[in-house]
């Protein structure tokens, strides 16, 4: 059966031209706008990219297993947090973890002090933030501000807790884990629209 | 300091308060320095014990010192540097770098000066050990050392970058604060950026049909990350690798970063390591909170990545004192907008109510720091400049009154109203609102 053995010959001629007619194509194309590239990129295998997956999206997906309680998070909150963040958490120096974005007041007599001095003071986790997973995935990533990624899973989500149960969010007694993560609901989120048009929210 | 005396064929008035035609005054000056050319040496035949006279300063007697492997600015000039915003919090880790903006010429920002805003301070990446990775809805996740990097073709492009917080005090604070234009407007910084188009990476790993927005995040110890659509990166995005001709300097993001041109600095992602392919935002912490605008009705809104039309006049400015009363002066400075070219630059000398329109100096570059002239002669009166650019799509920078009626009181991001400096019968410039 010649033909059998001629098939793929053909097919491979066939796939010559192609490949010349392409390249052909091409080099015209770079003449043009220089459109050309090197592939020098290497397979980059699951487990090779799995310890930096750390992004937490919306959804739950990279979460880790674990839990924390608001009263642990509060313990936590003293030690690591307090300095910088306030006793309530929204007296700064850094940014407000808890209540209203905005002015103290309308009538703040600290106005223009606070405009100087702290300015990320007018921002509050509890108030703009659309999802409890960003809070959770900004501590794990980023927070102490001096040791970053030093908490256990555990702590991240019993702070993250903490923060929920300031805004009234969570109650007193409650436990976080993956899944209960997902039942908070920010008020931040609805107060969102996107200025980007490809997005809903 | 002598009285000006200006040298012109004619300055023609284009607007009131002593604005005139910059075309008339350049024409002149050319016509001088062409007389200069023609007187001459005396010549001599004598032999004569007489040679220069040593009373010439010392440096055009002796050689010179050596020059050094890496050039610094003169001793002279090193009170020019970006200072810190005392208002950062306590630590050091989070800090905001201002570039002397009054200081510079031209378009181009000098690497040392360009502004840095670190959220986690400047980490020092062994180059060697650095890896940039993409992954997600990808066909095939890739990994890239910097080496094979440095080998792929790059393109350049002259564009300026600008933290959405750029001029925050004027945008919140009640009564303009006494502030250096420095302080104000440092946030803005123009460079030649060299690097890899970023559709040559995305498409060598294959985007699947899903792919949407890309989670671009940094090595640094806060592992700053943000979402960016697609269309952007497949667009006029680049893996910036030079900046002015040079490596990235650490503060800009050594050994990489992500070069969105025109969008808010905090999406121009600093020592890139990982590109996650997604179909969805992952509402990070710059999406979360601080990087929004909150409006009027108190909506907030989120992914405003542009950063719109804006100008500001750089000499002169905030705590400038102006050497002569009823001097000449040359008013210059910068305008940009995020959506492509700047078209044109109306300046006013009389608060507002007539505006001339200022000479763009070549080249005037899409996404880029475009700066711009007109001559003045201040009649010695108490006043105020204010200047207004236009971009080609025909953006037109807001009043500050416009702008506040967008926004909730306390929103300072994306700040691009008209800016006017008073002028007070003794020179001195102080920011003011209009
Ligand atoms: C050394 C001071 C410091 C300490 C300690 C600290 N933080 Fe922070 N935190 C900051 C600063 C500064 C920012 C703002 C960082 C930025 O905007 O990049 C911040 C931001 C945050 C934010 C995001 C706020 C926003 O609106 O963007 C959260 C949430 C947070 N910290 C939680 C914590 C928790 C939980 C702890 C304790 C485990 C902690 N921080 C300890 C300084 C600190």
């Amino acid at each position: 059966m010649p033909s059998r053995f001629l098939y793929p010959r053909c097919l491979k001629f066939m796939l010559s031209c192609l490949l010349l007619v392409t390249a052909l194509g091409q080099v015209a194309a770079y003449a043009d706008d220089a459109t050309y590239t090197t592939d020098l990129g290497v397979a980059l295998s699951p487990s090779e990219v799995s310890p930096y997956e750390i992004t937490i999206f919306p959804s739950g997906k990279n979460l880790p297993e674990g839990k924390g309680s608001v009263k642990q998070g509060e313990g936590l909150y003293q030690n690591h947090c307090m300095m910088c963040h306030g006793e309530e958490g929204d007296e700064g120096p850094a940014a407000r973890l808890k209540g209203s974005d905005g002015w103290f007041s309308f009538s703040d007599p600290l106005r223009v002090l606070r405009i100087d001095k702290y300015p990320i003071l007018l921002i509050s986790v509890g108030s703009l933030w659309p999802y409890a997973t960003s809070i959770f995935d900004y501590i794990r990533r980023a927070m102490p501000h001096y040791a970053p990624k030093s908490l256990s899973n555990d702590e991240v989500y019993a702070l993250t807790a903490y923060i929920l149960y300031l805004n009234d969010l969570l109650a007193k007694e409650s436990v976080l884990n993956e899944e209960t993560i997902l039942d908070i609901s920010m008020p931040g989120k609805q107060r969102s629209v996107s200025a980007w048009p490809e997005i809903e929210l | 300091m002598k009285p000006t005396n200006v040298r012109a064929k004619s300055l023609v008035p284009v607007a009131r308060g002593g604005l005139l035609d910059r075309r008339s005054f350049i024409l002149s000056g050319l016509a001088f320095s062409s007389s200069l050319a023609v007187s001459n040496a005396v010549a001599s035949d004598k032999i004569s014990t007489s040679k220069i006279d040593q009373s010439l300063p010392p440096w055009m007697k002796t050689p010179g010192n050596g020059d050094t492997e890496y050039g610094l600015p003169s001793k002279y000039e090193n009170h020019i540097k970006r200072d810190v915003a005392e208002h950062t919090p306590e630590t050091s880790i989070f800090s905001i770098w201002h570039t002397p903006i009054e200081n510079q010429r031209g378009i181009i920002t000098p690497n040392g000066l360009h502004f840095s805003v670190n959220h986690n301070g400047v980490p020092d990446i062994d180059p060697q050990k650095h890896k940039l990775m993409i992954h997600g809805l990808v066909d095939k996740p890739l990994t890239f050392d910097v080496e094979s990097l440095l080998r792929y073709p790059m393109v350049s492009a002259i564009n300026f970058l600008e933290c959405a917080g750029n001029t925050a005090p004027n945008a919140v604070s009640l009564t303009p604060l006494d502030q250096t234009a420095q302080e104000l407007f440092g946030q803005v910084s123009g460079a030649e950026w060299s690097g890899i188009p970023l559709k040559h990476i995305l498409q060598e790993a294959g985007l699947k049909p899903t792919a949407k927005w890309v989670i671009v995040e940094g090595a640094d110890g806060g592992s700053h990350a943000r979402s960016i659509p697609i269309s952007k990166l497949l667009d006029d995005a680049i893996i910036a690798l030079y900046q002015n001709g040079e490596r990235l300097r650490p503060s800009q993001g050594y050994p990489m970063r992500l070069f969105v041109p025109g969008w808010e600095g905090n999406a121009n992602v600093k020592w890139l390591h990982r590109l996650e392919v997604t179909d969805k935002p992952a509402f990070t912490k710059d999406e979360s909170g601080l990087y929004s605008d909150i409006l009027d009705d108190g909506k907030i809104q989120r992914f405003s990545f542009h950063m719109d039309v804006k100008s500001v006049i750089t000499r002169p400015s905030g705590k400038q004192v102006l050497p002569e009363k009823k001097g000449f002066y040359e008013i210059s400075g910068l305008a940009w907008s995020g959506y492509g070219k700047i078209k044109q630059v109306e300046v006013s000398a009389d608060g507002g109510k007539t505006w001339a329109i200022a000479h763009l100096d070549q080249p005037v570059l899409s996404k880029s720091l475009t700066r711009f002239y007109i001559p003045w002669q201040w009649n010695g009166n108490s006043t105020m400049l204010l200047s207004r650019a236009t971009d080609e799509f025909g953006r037109v920078q807001p009043t500050r009154a416009h702008w506040r009626d967008k926004y909730a009181s306390y929103s300072f991001n994306h700040y691009n109203a008209i800016q006017a400096w008073h002028i007070s019968s003794d020179g001195v410039v102080e920011n003011s609102y209009a």
